[in-house]
């Protein structure tokens, strides 16, 4: 889904060809996956087709002579999209949650559960907070996403691990 | 890295009052290392902080640093310890109000004997890798929380510790002061060697150590060290 509004976004300032467009893409949000060309003309050839999309081609044809430009139809969809807010996720029932249920019902230790999962997620910082450290300011700000949100599970697993005896005591029969 | 740690604490006890503070900890810091030590408030990590610093003693259970039995020295052998090989940073308070900032940082080493204009060299460079090389002439009020921990992180660093204990570095600063101050910090202790102790129940501040040991209810499960 974002990746078809990135592309078509990226084509407000101007009309590109699909080479350029990748490059622009990858370089712009592709930190971690670089797009596929494959992928950007499928996706170009669906908006084409929705009207969204429209292609200024050049003499010489073929699919690398293609100029795809944004139509008045294709802005009004990105500014929508830009503007709606994004539903935040709840992450309810979680897995960890499941996890940490179970181990209590089966006699399991849960506090294991948790201080592993614990370790897991501070590797985890610990990588994204290097990557931070040695990279620029779009790598600053996309690890920080990940991180505060790392940190909030950790949190719910401190929380939890304080809380686990009275959580044994519900959930035991 | 060498084989042995820097700094062992084995089976430490210490009540205060009715309330275990420390219960059977245990703790091993090698050289150049940047442990985390985190948990919930109340659980002792600071009281363990205190005791591998020296600051506090134990009632069993012993702290060795280099090969050397802190817990056996008398007060002035602990004192001159701290002075010569440990470095401090705390969450706030600890800079002298009535000393400029880079005054403060030359303090240390103006108590083990440096000369004025030396030690005013020294602290200067300091103050400017941690980037507040402005604030010199300023006197700790004057500076803001941010600018005010990385004097003090200068001046835990100036004397060339090896060992530096931090006990919530960032816990008076907002997000971005803190990601900064501790940024600056780490690079500076791992420059120089310093191992470094971290107090914290912050995950995201944990994230620039090593390893972390978890202390809960006055005991440390320690993550194993690997390298």
């Amino acid at each position: 889904m974002s990746v078809t509004f990135a592309l078509l976004g990226l084509l407000e300032n101007g009309p590109r060809h699909g080479y350029d467009l990748k490059r622009t893409y990858d370089d712009t949000f592709g930190r971690d996956r670089a797009l596929h060309y494959g992928q950007v003309y499928s996706t170009m050839a669906r908006l084409l087709k929705n009207g969204l999309v429209e292609v200024e081609s050049e003499p010489g044809d073929g699919p690398d002579r293609k100029r795809y430009a944004i139509t008045h139809a294709g802005v009004t969809d990105v500014a929508e999209w830009i503007g709606r807010p994004e539903k935040p996720e709840p992450y309810l029932q979680s897995t960890l949650y499941t996890k940490v249920v179970l181990a209590l019902l089966t006699g399991r230790d849960a506090n294991e559960v948790l201080d592993s999962q614990r370790a897991e997620h501070l590797r985890m910082m610990r990588e994204l907070t290097r990557r931070k450290s040695d990279g620029d300011l779009a790598d600053e700000l996309i690890c920080d996403h990940a991180l505060f949100h790392l940190e909030a599970d950790l949190r719910w697993l401190e929380l939890t691990a304080a809380r686990l005896d009275r959580l044994a005591a519900r959930v035991r029969p | 890295m060498t084989d042995q740690p820097l700094l062992v604490a084995e089976s430490l006890r210490l009540n205060f009052g009715e309330t275990k503070a420390l219960d059977d900890a245990s703790l091993h810091v090698w050289p150049g290392e940047v442990v985390a030590l985190m948990g919930p408030s109340g659980s002792g990590k600071s009281t363990l902080l205190h005791c591998l610093a020296g600051i506090l003693q134990p009632e069993s259970g012993r702290v060795g640093y280099d090969g050397r039995d802190l817990t056996a020295m008398s007060d002035s052998e602990r004192s001159a310890l701290r002075r010569g090989e440990f470095g401090f940073v705390f969450q706030f308070g600890q800079l002298v109000p009535e000393l400029t900032c880079v005054e403060n940082v030359a303090l240390p080493l103006r108590l083990s004997g440096a000369g004025r204009r030396a030690a005013h060299r020294t602290a200067t460079e300091w103050l400017k890798r941690l980037e507040v090389g402005e604030v010199a002439g300023k006197r700790p009020g004057q500076v803001s929380g941010g600018q005010g921990q990385r004097v003090a992180v200068a001046r835990a660093l100036v004397s060339r510790p090896r060992v530096v204990f931090a006990d919530e570095p960032t816990g008076a600063l907002d997000s971005l002061n803190g990601e900064l101050v501790m940024k600056l910090f780490i690079a500076a202790a791992r420059d120089t060697g310093a191992a470094v102790v971290l107090v914290t129940h912050e995950a995201r501040v944990a994230a620039y150590s090593d390893r972390e040991a978890v202390v809960r209810d006055g005991r440390v499960r320690e993550q194993e060290y690997a390298r």
